[in-house]
């Protein structure tokens, strides 16, 4: 079993290699190549969820064993949650790359916008998979060296200037990672996640802790594009080409942002009260202030851009209630629902934010206009893509039987038990507001007159698959609320941060 | 002590002057200065007093000190990242300048963040 944990990042990684090496002599090979990578680490994911992920798996890079009880290679430590990641990263990575087979006629060089896709869907999986700060810092640079190109891809003046700006932010952002990083190992002596949370453990926090603590929140919270830090958010995703704004707002901020995030706060560290109020308070001013800032916006794909800062509002607060429960001592099985309720969200705004952003594509590319005023009447000759999105845009704004209600119900609910009323309150409020800017954009896109002289065709069927594949997604995932599935899927994920010390245990063997 | 803190200086200067510069080339060369000063403090975080180089020869001194290694290739490997992100940095800024004939960032201003 453990010798597959690295194919993970060996197989996209190789096929970033073989696509522009190949590529320009077998025609279509970068395409197939691409799918069946991806298609083979879904199934495999799929298999390791449902076939019984009992204990986390370890693999020990270059088969360096610990001396001493002290580890000394690059662990790589697939467990519930990094396997319940690992699905979102791949599972969209998949259909983005389905969708692009058709899309990306639109632009040249297609062997080199393959090959920065897988790596850095190889970069994201790595982030995902190691144990090891270092190899994390590295990991995360080749997903986003690899993303900022991708934004620039069509060398337009807009796409050269959202690069630019997200590059300067993404940098800045890595930098202090990186000192962050510097720092950790300058107290502990080590860069192994489990071993700095077990000899963290027996320090007592101070000041130069809480520092390090503070430059990781600000560094993975750029990544993240929580409120302070989201300057170059709307920019980057409106200007990708579509599959790679599905892949950047359904994946990159999650893998990069929250994963790292999670994995860092819950599982190294130990959980303070400060942090987890100003992680808290972080989400809930994301949630608001994303929401407001999208509602007035006219720009198709600048508007699900900032819908993305409010939707991962959603799943920082939830988190951040959990862990302030489990600090205070509050009751433990709120808190995991709370937890659960974040890492539901997680998963569903993939979906749906990723269909969005799909259809955004799919509208882009038959009309070429991403202006709402411009379009209207696309119902008619769009049936696809237009039923596709009203099922997306119901998800988002948390209307049943879609996914996107379940897991806003499950957070709002654990914000009630929990007392966190004004979380709760603010919750409903911003799916409010969300459902009413959803509506603008179905009113306007599909159903308003017609200003199209020319005739408009449905989108090729590889498009049209994908974004049915999504909204499928978007309804099968409601059936995670239920018990029997929940506990495949869910509560591994929420076990490896409720028991927060298991982590290091598993991996050091103490 | 002092050595930290005038790194940690360096940083700061990176940072104003990527927030205060016009022109994208010295935005590229403030967010380099950055990139360095953290290289540095990893290369100090290595360093021991009086310390030898860790490599196991036959005339090393009595008891011997050697200086942290690790760091070392820490800081090889971030270099290497440093160079992919200034290339890619200066590739985006010569594509502007084709595009807008200008670098500075204030006739720049197609996106409103």
């Amino acid at each position: 079993m453990s010798s597959l944990v690295p194919l993970y990042v060996i197989l996209p990684l190789a096929s970033a290699f073989l696509i522009p090496v190949f590529g320009r002599l077998v025609k279509g090979f970068q395409k197939a190549l691409l799918t069946l990578v991806l298609l083979f680490l879904t199934i495999l994911t799929f298999h390791l969820i449902f076939g019984g992920l009992k204990e986390p798996v370890t693999y020990q890079v270059g088969g360096w064993s610990p001396v001493e009880g002290i580890p000394i290679a690059i662990y790589l430590v697939l467990d519930g949650l990094s396997a319940f990641t690992l699905l979102i990263v791949n599972l969209i990575g998949l259909l983005a790359t389905f969708f692009a087979i058709s899309y990306i006629k639109r632009y040249t060089a297609q062997n080199n916008f393959f090959a920065l896709l897988s790596l850095m869907i190889a970069g994201m999986n790595g982030v995902v998979l190691t144990g090891d700060m270092f190899n994390m810092y590295v990991f995360l640079e080749i997903a986003v060296i690899a993303s900022y190109a991708l934004v620039a891809f069509g060398i337009e003046k807009t796409e050269l200037e959202a690069s630019f700006k997200y590059q300067v932010l993404g940098g800045i952002a890595s930098l202090l990672i990186l000192l962050a990083i510097g720092m950790l190992y300058w107290k502990t002596g080590t860069l192994n996640l489990a071993d700095i949370s077990g000899i963290l453990k027996e320090e007592p926090p101070d000041l130069f802790l809480t520092f390090t603590q503070i430059l990781l929140i600000s560094g993975f919270g750029m990544k993240a594009a929580m409120i302070p830090f989201h300057a170059w958010l709307p920019d980057a995703h409106s200007s990708a080409p579509a599959p790679i704004s599905a892949m950047l707002s359904g994946v990159l901020i999650k893998a990069v942002g929250i994963y790292a995030l999670l994995r860092l706060f819950f599982n190294m560290f130990a959980l303070t009260y400060e942090i987890s109020l100003v992680i808290t308070v972080i989400g809930a001013l994301s949630m608001v202030i994303g929401v407001f800032l999208a509602i007035g916006q006219w720009d198709l794909k600048r508007l699900l851009a900032y819908h993305s800062i409010s939707q991962m509002g959603y799943v920082v607060i939830a988190v951040g209630m959990g862990m302030i429960l489990m600090v205070q001592g509050g009751d433990r099985s709120v808190a995991a629902l709370a937890i659960a309720g974040g890492l539901f969200h997680m998963i569903n705004h993939a979906v749906f934010k990723g269909l969005l952003f799909l259809n955004a594509g799919a509208i882009e590319y038959v009309t070429g206009t991403r202006n709402l005023k411009m379009m209207g009447g696309l119902f008619k000759s769009l049936p696809v893509t237009s039923t596709t999105s009203l099922g997306a845009s119901l998800s988002i704004s948390g209307i049943p039987p879609f996914n996107g209600f379940f897991s806003k119900l499950i957070i709002i609910v654990a914000a009630i038990k929990g007392e966190f009323y004004l979380l709760a309150i603010l919750a409903v409020l911003v799916s409010i507001v969300t459902l009413a800017s959803f509506m603008k954009f179905q009113r306007y896109a599909f159903f308003n007159k017609s200003t199209f002289s020319k005739k408009i065709r449905e989108v090729p069927f590889a498009m049209s698959l994908s974004m049915v594949v999504l909204v499928v997604l978007c309804l099968a995932l409601s059936l995670l609320i239920f018990p029997g599935v929940r506990e495949v899927m869910l509560t591994p994920a929420v076990d490896v941060l409720m028991e927060t010390s298991n982590y290091a245990t598993i991996i050091t063997g103490m | 002590m002092t050595v930290y803190f005038m790194c940690f200086f360096l940083f700061l200067v990176g940072l104003y002057g990527i927030v205060t510069r016009r022109n994208l080339i010295k935005i590229v060369i403030s967010f380099t200065i950055m990139e360095f000063s953290v290289f540095l403090f990893f290369a100090l975080i290595g360093y021991v007093e009086n310390g030898v180089a860790p490599i196991l020869t036959k005339n090393l001194p009595e008891n011997p000190v050697f200086v942290d290694p690790l760091p070392q290739a820490m800081v090889l490997t971030a270099i290497v990242i440093g160079l992919a992100t200034s290339a890619m940095l200066l590739a985006i800024a010569i594509r502007i300048y084709k595009k807008y004939g200008t670098f500075d960032i204030r006739e720049i201003n197609n996106l409103r963040g």
